[in-house]
C-alpha cells in the first residue's frame, strides 16, 4: 500500500490529540509490525496522562475485573481481593491485537461504553488484510494509523511537549464546536460512507482536542482538518465521487475543481447543510488527500474477508476444555470456567514439596501454588461434509452421473481415514433433490444411488441453493462444509422453475454468492467437451478453484476432488 | 459514575424505543432482542430502559428480591425484614461469565473464613423480578446459553454442585443486544425472547446530525443535558405505570384473537408462542396509548417486532425477514389505512 507523504506527521498530531483527550478519543488502533518505526510511537506513549497497563489477548477476567486473590487467601486465611485491570482508568496497551477473541473484545468494548476513562492502545501485528483488530473496538478507537509500509527514514522522534499538554488538557472542557462543525462532519462521514455514528462523534472529540492543543476556544478549520484526515478518512468506504449506494441517500458529488456544477442535483435533505461548501470542499479534498490508492481493493478484500473469516461465533472453537478429545494439560488459571487436571497438578507441585515446606510456616502436608495449576483440554475435530452437486439434465447425464456415483463412492470408501461425510445433491427438470444425506455409510449410499434418475432442463441455482440449506444446517451439527459443483453447462432454469436463461444465470450467481458469504469452501468441475466460459466466472463468484475435466471417470474424478480439497 | 443517556433523548429507532416500552409495560412479553450494525444506540438504549422501570416491593436483604417475608427462600440468612421500595433489578450479564456467577455458588469467603458451608447467590438470583441483559448476546458460550434456557423457561434455579442443594425463583425479563454478523443466535434462544428489533444507523443527514448534537452537549454539559431530559423521562414512566394499571382491563375481542391467530398461521411460526406475545405486545401497545380496546392497527403496529425472529430462516432471503412480516401483514390485515 502506497501512504501518502506527510503520515508521520499526521501521527504526532494524533498522538497529541490523544494525549489531551485519552479517554474522549478512546485509543489508538495501530498497525505495523514490531520493529524500529512502532517504537518509535510508543516511546511516546508514556506521555499520556493514564498509567500504562499492559494487556494480552488471552488475558482472562480475572486479571481484568479483579476477583479473590486465590493464593493470598488461602495463605493469609483472610479473603484477600485484588482489583482488576479495568478498576482504575488506564491507558490499555494491547500487543498482538489481531488475535483479540470477539469475547475480549466485547468486554473491552463495554468497559470503554461505561465511560470510566480507558484509553486502548491495539497494536495489530496482522500480516494479510484478514488478520486484523475485531470491528467491535476498531469502532469504538478514533485514531487508526497504518504504519506497515513506513521507511524508517521518514520517521523521527515523536515531540510530546508535556506542559503543553497539560495546558491543553485544562482548557478542553470550555472548548466549543459550532453546529456548523457537527454538520459538516456528519455529511462528510456519509459522503465517505461510513455508516457508523461514532465516527464523527470521534471525529469532533478529535478537533476538539486539537483546538484545545492550539490554544483556541474554538474549533477552527484546521483542527477540522486535521480531525477529518486522522478519523474520518481512514474509516472511509467509497470514494466521495462515486454514486452513493441505494441504502445510502442519494448524493451526486460534484467534482471538486468544478464545485458549482453538481450543486442542484443535491436533493433537498443536505442543501441547507452545503450552503458553505467551500469549507466542506476543503474537508473533502483533506480527506481524499489521504485515502489510500487502493481503496477499493481493500474493500474488496475486507467484504470477502467477513465472508470467510468473520463468521466467529462461539461455536467455532475447536480447542476447548470441555468436550472432545483430550489433550495434554497444561498450565493455566483457574477463572474461566477451566477444568483443573489434578493428576498433573499434583505431579507438578510434587518436585517442590520440601523447599516450600522449609519454607512455608503452616503445617500441611502438601504445598500447592497457582503455578502449579494444570488444566485439562480437549480437542475437537469437526468432520468434513463433502456436498456433491451433480448436474443431471440433458441426454449425457446418464454418464455423467454414473461417474458422480463412482467418484462419490470412492470417496466415501476413504472417509474413515479423512473423517470425511459425503452427500449429493443432483439438479434436474425444474428443481433440485437431496438424494443422499450427509452419511459415512457406503452401503446407504449405494443402495440410494442405485436409482438416479437424469434428464431435462438444469437448473443450478436450485441446486445451489439445495448445498447452501444443507451446509448451513450440516455446519450447525458441527461438520465443514465444502460444496462441489459437477456441471457441464449453463443455468437455464430459473429458482422458480420457469424456463429464462437470463433469469436462471442471476439466480445462480446470487445462490453462488449467498455461498461465498456464508464462507463455505466450494469447488467447480467443468465435465463439458469444451471449458464453458460461464462456470469459470460462477467459480470466481463462488471464490472456489475451477477444474475443468473433460469425459472425466470416477477415478480422476475422484482424485482431482482429493487434491483441491488438499490444497 | 454518571448515570445513562436518557431514554427520551434517543433519536428516532422508534421501533426499538416503542419495544423497550412495551417490555416495560407488560413483562410477561418476555423481554427484546435488538440486534443491529455497530455505533446504532442498541447499547446506549438498553442501559437507559432501567430509568423507565417501576420500583418494586422488596425485602430488604432477600438475595432474591423477594415481595413478602413468607417467599424469601429458606437458604437466605436475612438480616433485615423490612419491606423496602427499590429500583427494579436490571442485571448486567458479562460475556464469558461463568457458571458459578451466574447460578451461584459456594460462598469461598464464608467456606474459608468460618469454614461454613453457605450459599452466594448468583446473577440470577439478582435478577429475579427483573430484567437480564446481555450484550453481545450471541457470543455468549453455549453452556451458559443452556442454562439460561433452562431456566428462563422453568422461572426457577436449581443448584445442585458442591454438596449444596438449592433452589430459589428467578423469574426475569430477558433483554439482548448483538450484532449479526458476528454469530448468530440459536433458535432456541431467539425464542424467549418476546420482541425482536432491527436498528440501522439512520440514513438521513439532519437525523445524524441531531444524534450527533446530543451526544455531544450530553458530554460536554452534562448536568445541563440532564436537567433538560428528565422531565421528558418521568412523563414517560408515568405514562408505563398508568398503562400497567390499565392493561388488566384491557378488552380484546375476538376479532383481534383471529387476527393473531391468522397471522401467525401465514407466517409459519412455530408454536403458539407467536400468538400470545402478538396479543400481549398489542394489549401493552394499546394500554399506553390509552385506548380502550385492542384493535387491528395495534397488532399491525407490533407484529414485526413480535413476529420477525420466529420465521424459519431462509438464508436465501435477501430482503430480510422484517419485509416478509410486513408482506403477510398486508396480506392478511389489508393494506393499512
Amino acid at each position: 500500500m502506497s501512504l501518502p507523504d506527510g503520515i508521520w506527521t499526521r501521527v504526532e498530531i494524533g498522538l497529541n490529540a490523544l494525549a489531551v483527550d485519552p479517554a474522549g478519543l478512546g485509543g489508538l488502533w495501530l498497525r505495523a509490525r514490531s520493529g524500529p518505526v512502532r517504537d518509535r510511537v510508543i516511546e511516546a506513549l508514556p506521555a499520556l496522562p493514564l498509567p500504562l497497563k499492559r494487556l494480552h489477548p488471552s488475558i482472562g477476567d480475572e486479571q481484568l475485573f479483579g476477583g479473590i486473590d486465590l493464593t493470598a487467601t488461602l495463605s493469609s486465611g483472610k479473603l484477600v481481593e485484588r482489583a482488576g485491570i479495568l478498576a482504575e482508568p488506564a491507558i490499555l496497551v494491547l500487543p498482538m491485537a489481531e488475535r483479540t477473541q470477539p469475547g475480549l473484545a466485547a468486554r473491552l468494548a463495554g468497559a470503554m461504553d461505561q465511560g470510566t476513562g480507558h484509553c486502548l492502545i491495539a497494536m495489530d501485528e496482522g500480516a494479510e488484510p484478514q488478520e486484523t483488530l475485531p470491528e467491535a473496538l476498531t469502532d469504538r478507537l478514533a485514531l487508526h494509523l497504518d504504519l506497515d509500509t513506513l521507511p524508517w527514514g521518514q520517521t523521527e522522534r515523536i515531540a510530546m511537549d508535556t506542559d503543553a499538554l497539560a495546558a491543553a488538557r485544562a482548557r478542553l472542557p470550555g472548548v466549543r464546536a459550532g453546529d456548523k462543525v457537527l454538520e459538516d462532519l456528519t455529511v462528510l462521514a456519509v459522503r465517505l460512507g461510513i455508516d457508523s455514528l461514532r465516527a464523527p462523534m470521534l471525529a469532533l472529540k478529535a478537533a476538539k482536542a486539537l483546538a484545545a492543543l492550539a490554544g483556541n476556544d474554538a474549533v477552527d478549520q484546521d483542527d477540522l482538518t486535521a480531525a477529518v484526515q486522522l478519523v474520518l478518512a481512514p474509516r472511509a468506504t467509497q470514494f466521495p465521487e462515486e454514486p452513493a449506494e441505494d441504502d445510502q441517500p442519494p448524493q451526486d458529488d460534484p467534482p471538486p475543481p468544478e464545485p458549482e456544477q453538481g450543486d442542484k442535483d443535491q436533493n433537498e435533505g443536505e442543501a441547507q447543510s452545503l450552503d458553505d461548501l467551500p469549507l466542506q470542499d476543503i474537508l473533502l479534498e483533506a480527506a481524499k488527500a489521504t485515502l489510500p490508492a487502493d481503496l477499493l481493493a481493500n474493500l474488496a478484500a475486507k467484504k470477502a474477508q467477513r465472508a470467510g473469516g468473520g463468521i466467529s461465533g462461539a461455536g467455532a472453537k475447536r480447542k476447548g476444555n470441555r468436550r472432545g478429545r483430550p489433550i495434554p494439560a497444561r498450565r493455566g488459571r483457574l477463572d474461566t470456567g477451566a477444568r483443573l487436571d489434578v493428576i498433573s497438578t499434583l505431579r507438578a507441585a510434587a518436585p517442590w514439596q520440601t523447599i516450600r515446606k522449609r519454607e512455608s510456616s503452616f503445617e500441611r502436608s502438601l504445598h500447592i501454588r497457582t503455578d502449579d495449576f494444570r488444566i485439562k483440554r480437549f480437542e475437537e475435530k469437526s468432520d468434513r461434509l463433502l456436498i456433491f452437486v451433480v448436474d443431471a439434465s440433458g441426454s449425457a447425464a446418464m454418464t455423467r452421473l454414473a461417474e458422480a456415483k463412482g467418484a462419490v463412492e470412492l470417496l466415501l470408501a476413504e472417509a474413515y481415514a479423512r473423517r470425511d461425510h459425503v452427500a449429493l445433491v443432483a439438479f434436474r427438470g425444474e428443481a433440485a433433490e437431496l438424494l443422499l444425506p450427509p452419511t459415512r455409510s457406503l452401503v446407504q449410499t449405494k443402495r440410494r444411488l442405485a436409482a438416479l434418475p437424469g434428464g431435462g432442463g438444469t437448473p443450478l441455482a436450485a441446486g445451489l441453493k439445495t448445498a447452501l440449506e444443507l451446509a448451513i444446517q450440516s455446519k450447525g451439527r458441527g461438520m465443514t462444509p465444502t460444496v462441489a459443483l459437477l456441471t457441464d453447462g449453463r443455468a437455464n432454469i430459473a429458482l422458480d422453475g420457469t424456463a429464462n436463461r437470463t433469469m436462471a444465470a442471476e439466480d445462480a450467481t446470487r445462490m453462488a454468492t449467498a455461498i461465498r458469504a456464508n464462507g463455505y469452501p466450494a469447488m467447480v468441475i467443468d465435465m463439458g467437451q469444451r471449458p464453458e466460459r460461464s462456470l469459470k466466472a460462477l467459480a470466481d463468484t463462488l471464490g472456489a478453484p475451477y477444474i475443468p475435466l473433460p469425459r472425466a471417470d470416477a477415478n480422476r474424478l475422484s482424485t482431482a476432488v482429493s487434491a483441491a480439497l488438499d490444497a | 459514575m454518571t448515570q445513562p443517556f436518557p431514554f427520551s433523548a434517543i433519536v428516532g429507532q422508534e421501533e426499538m424505543k416503542q419495544a423497550m416500552i412495551l417490555t416495560a409495560i407488560d413483562p410477561g412479553i418476555g423481554g427484546v432482542l435488538v440486534f443491529g450494525d455497530r455505533g446504532t444506540g442498541k447499547s446506549t438504549a438498553v442501559r437507559a430502559l432501567a430509568a423507565l422501570l417501576p420500583p418494586i416491593h422488596a425485602v430488604a436483604s432477600c438475595p432474591v428480591n423477594s415481595p413478602s417475608l413468607d417467599r424469601c427462600p429458606d437458604w437466605a440468612h436475612l438480616t433485615s425484614t423490612e419491606i423496602v421500595t427499590r429500583p427494579t433489578p436490571v442485571v448486567d450479564l458479562p460475556l464469558g461469565v461463568t457458571e458459578d456467577r451466574v447460578v451461584g455458588a459456594l460462598d469461598i469467603e464464608k467456606a474459608l473464613t468460618n469454614g461454613e458451608k453457605a450459599f452466594e447467590p448468583g446473577l440470577l438470583a439478582r435478577a429475579n423480578r427483573g430484567y437480564l441483559y446481555i450484550d453481545e448476546v450471541n457470543l455468549l458460550e453455549d453452556h451458559i446459553v443452556d442454562l439460561l434456557l433452562d431456566v428462563a423457561q422453568s422461572g426457577e434455579n436449581v443448584v445442585e454442585r458442591e454438596g449444596l442443594s438449592i433452589r430459589h425463583p428467578a423469574r426475569f425479563v430477558l433483554v439482548g443486544s448483538g450484532n449479526p454478523e458476528e454469530g448468530e443466535l440459536r433458535p432456541q434462544l431467539l425464542d424467549r425472547f418476546g420482541l425482536s428489533v432491527e436498528v440501522t444507523s439512520p440514513k438521513d443527514i439532519d437525523t445524524r446530525i441531531e444524534v450527533i448534537r446530543r451526544r455531544d452537549t450530553y458530554e460536554m454539559d452534562y448536568e445541563g443535558f440532564m436537567e433538560k431530559w428528565r422531565p421528558a423521562d418521568a412523563e414517560l414512566r408515568d405514562r408505563i405505570v398508568a398503562a400497567r394499571g390499565h392493561l388488566k382491563t384491557m378488552a380484546s375481542d375476538e376479532s383481534v384473537l383471529r387476527d393473531c391467530a391468522e397471522l401467525c398461521l401465514a407466517l409459519g411460526s412455530d408454536g403458539l408462542r407467536g400468538e400470545l406475545t402478538l396479543l400481549k405486545a398489542s394489549r401493552a401497545l394499546a394500554a399506553f396509548e390509552g385506548a380502550d380496546a385492542v384493535t387491528r392497527a395495534h397488532v399491525r403496529q407490533v407484529a414485526p417486532s413480535a413476529l420477525r425472529h420466529r420465521l424459519r430462516r431462509d438464508p436465501l432471503d435477501e430482503a430480510g425477514s422484517t419485509t416478509r412480516v410486513g408482506r403477510v401483514v398486508e396480506e392478511v390485515l389489508g393494506e393499512s389505512a
